[in-house]
């Protein structure tokens, strides 16, 4: 079975358990809302400051929101020792990680989703004109955070602490992510023609370095 | 590599009530069929010198030891002294520190890769999607396993261990005895050549037992390779034709390829009650 | 016998007194040079001195974290444990370097600036390293099988490594954008000062190899005495 299929296979399995209880999401959807509203305690938000430190708050936000949520990915696969059985079958090792990348990309990417409106009506930020712009920033930080974070649960799912490694170990290595993210969507909701293409490289290098990491190394933390 | 006709011949002869030496195989045209024809469902076992150790521990030492196709072995021995770990090397769910296994379908030795497509366990753990039903679990896997039509054979494969009822049903919702039973029926999804038992009587009750004692048997008599740890004496082990008693990591006793399996099991029995009235 | 290839690897880890002598030798060349050869800088005074230990300990705190990358994908490769303590000797000597990075800045900072810290690139990606590695080191404390332990910190240390030049990148681009005061700078470097730089780099090149060598020392003898127990409980 090619890497690709088997992945898929384990991306719709991922997607149908969480759409069927939402407890994961709604669950990471009301943290991030949480945090957005402490945020707006700790400065004053106009328009202008929210346009400044808006962004930087908010993909704070979803970094804190992640590495509490990826955890759960091999967690869940703990219970009944379903990883044993997925390391069973006949398939790519890394296809077990490739799916959970996938299925993590595409909660986190949701959660984010939902909360951007939500951002812009709290702190006063016109999102709707830089729409399209704003949604590449996100989903290329987003990628690495998935790619990044799904790796790490599988090695703090083999430590002690793991709820508190995880986020000891991601955030550390996300800071560049962090750092373009949010420069490059302080730059768009300035002036949206003023799309760094810098950050936004540098973000998909980032990207492509942890991916190719990934799938060079990642599949010896499933061995046991 | 897709597991051949011949393979679900026997499958279906298995859960039917119709004699599986009757089934007729196709002649050399299946890929892993030896060239006399006959089922050649059964894989053959050598384990080398195989160690393994988890930290300070070692679980298994310097165990050596060749299980022809079609034998059905129990495993017996107290809890840690390394019956699970000697299944997982089998599984190849881990590897041994030292020494080397390797399997053959008949003359022709198999590659490690391919042996996962004939391999089942049924293990401690249900290995079980809690928040799937029974269908979506069996069909999920028939998927990784890349057989043909998965809803098809997930639906096969329910009916004879009686859980199609309760095909749309949450595994969260079974019974233990039924968590068993569904489990059973994943480890036997791709018709494996060779089935790994860890302890898989724990948790039925009697007439359970004697269901799944009736089907090892029948998977014994269709050439299926069984590799079980079984605790104490129960009605799984009617089938069984060797038996190998293992000691801190070690074979102390074993009952050999043509031998008398029922000393050793009647043996672990006893010291095993011995232990239970003893704590 | 697995003990006896230990014990000779172990062996091969001794560190020789002229190789201790010549860095000493080093590093008093380098300190005087440092401290009373090398001019006293115009603007910064005295304290600018300090710039020498600053600059070369960060030099030498990143060639660390390059030995962790490689440690940790060698052991990936191959599998031998004496990778894992190349691995986590030079991640504790680059955390101590880094550590004088960040403590030889505010020293510096203070009495030129008036502020002990500003968030100039070389200090803020040091700030960054130190922490990425000394993440590295608890997620070491929380894995107590050996052989599991080298392989998660393999996977994480490669990781790591590989963030380090993302995370120059990332801050010194995003310095250029927003300008602050420049701590690491060593102002205008005259020949003398470039020499004694050098030196001093080459000091704490040889410091950094002395200490990776003692560490993993240590790490190789506790794996031996780990052997010697295994051996004890399997003949048991």
């Amino acid at each position: 079975m090619t890497l690709a299929r088997a992945a898929g296979v384990i991306l719709s399995k991922e997607l149908r358990t969480e759409f069927r209880s939402r407890e994961l999401l709604g669950t990471t959807v009301v943290f991030v809302l949480i945090v957005i509203v402490l945020f707006s305690f700790t400065f004053n938000p106009t328009s202008s400051e929210s346009r400044r430190f808006g962004p930087g708050l908010l993909w704070l936000a979803f970094l804190f929101a992640g590495s509490l949520m990826l955890q759960s990915s091999f967690v869940r696969e703990q219970t009944n020792d379903t990883l044993a059985a997925l390391r069973l079958a006949p398939i790519d090792p890394f296809s077990i990680l490739a799916g959970k990348m996938a299925a993590n990309f595409l909660f986190l990417l949701l959660v984010e989703v939902i909360l951007l409106p939500v951002f812009a009506v709290l702190y006063n930020v016109a999102i709707l004109p830089v729409l399209g712009p704003l949604l590449v920033v996100l989903a290329l930080g987003t990628i690495g955070l998935a790619a990044t974070g799904t790796v790490f649960s599988a090695v703090a799912a083999q430590a002690r602490l793991r709820e508190l490694l995880l986020p000891l170990l991601l955030l550390p290595v996300l800071a560049p992510v962090l750092i373009a993210s949010t420069e490059a969507t302080v730059g768009i909701l300035r002036d949206p023609s003023e799309l760094s293409l810098v950050w936004l490289t540098f973000l998909f290098c980032f990207d492509v370095v942890f991916l190719t990491a990934a799938w060079m190394v990642g599949e010896y933390l499933l061995e046991e | 590599m897709r597991w051949s006709v011949v393979a679900r011949n026997n499958c279906c002869a298995i859960w039917s009530r119709a004699e599986p030496s009757r089934v007729s195989t196709p002649p050399a045209s299946s890929p892993n069929g030896s060239p006399g024809g006959g089922p050649s469902l059964g894989l053959s076992i050598q384990i080398n010198e195989v160690e393994k150790r988890y930290g300070m521990r070692l679980a298994l030492r310097g165990v050596t030891l060749s299980i022809a196709a079609g034998e059905c072995v129990a495993l017996v021995g107290h809890n840690g002294s390394g019956k699970t770990t000697l299944l997982k090397i089998a599984a190849q769910l881990t590897r041994p520190s030292r020494g080397k296994i390797a399997f053959h379908a008949g003359e022709n030795p198999i590659s490690l890769e391919e042996v996962k497509n004939r391999v089942g366990l049924v293990g401690h753990h249900t290995l079980l999607y809690e928040e799937l039903t029974a269908e979506e679990n069996l069909i999920f896997f028939a998927k990784l396993f890349g057989l043909e039509n998965p809803p098809g054979k997930a639906r096969e494969a329910l009916q004879p261990v009686g859980l199609s009822g309760r095909a749309t049903d949450l595994v969260r919702t079974f019974s233990r005895g039924m968590r068993q039973r569904l489990s059973i029926a994943r480890a036997l999804l791709a018709s494996p050549g060779l089935l790994l038992l860890d302890e898989a009587g724990t948790g039925l009750d009697p007439e359970g037992q004697q269901w799944l004692g009736a089907a090892i048997k029948r998977l014994r008599d269709s050439g299926c390779t069984i590799l079980m740890s079984t605790h104490g004496r129960n009605e799984t082990q009617g089938a069984v034709t060797r038996a190998i008693r293992l000691d801190g990591g070690k074979i102390t006793h074993d009952s050999g390829p043509g031998g008398d399996p029922h000393k050793i099991l009647v043996m672990a029995a006893v010291r095993d009650s011995g232990e239970e009235s003893a704590s | 016998m697995a003990t006896e290839a230990q014990a000779q690897q172990t062996g091969r880890a001794v560190i020789s007194v002229p190789s201790i002598a010549l860095v000493f030798l080093l590093l008093a060349a380098a300190s005087y040079g440092a401290l009373i050869w090398s001019p006293t800088e115009n603007t910064m005074g005295l304290v600018q001195r300090i710039f020498y230990f600053h600059v070369s300990s960060a030099w030498s705190g990143f060639v660390s974290f390059v030995l962790v990358f490689i440690g940790s994908i060698a052991y990936l490769r191959t599998r031998a444990l004496k990778w894992d303590w190349l691995s986590v000797a030079s991640a504790e000597v680059g955390v101590a370097f880094f550590t004088i990075v960040l403590v030889t800045g505010p020293i510096w900072a203070k009495p030129v600036w008036g502020i002990w810290w500003t968030w100039d690139a070389r200090l803020t990606s040091s700030f960054l390293l130190w922490v990425l590695f000394v993440s590295y080191l608890v997620l070491r404390t929380l894995v107590d099988e050996p052989e599991r332990r080298a392989l998660v910190s393999a996977v994480f240390g490669i990781f790591a490594a590989l963030d380090i030049p993302l995370v120059y990148f990332s801050i010194w681009w995003f310095r250029t954008q927003h300008p602050q005061p420049v701590i690491g700078d060593g102002g205008k470097l005259d020949s003398r000062m470039g020499w004694v730089l050098l030196l001093t780099w080459a000091a704490m090149l040889g410091v950094m190899t002395v200490l990776i060598r003692l560490r993993y020392r240590l790490e190789a003898l506790r794996a031996e005495v780990d052997a010697y127990r295994m051996e004890a409980s399997r003949n048991a």
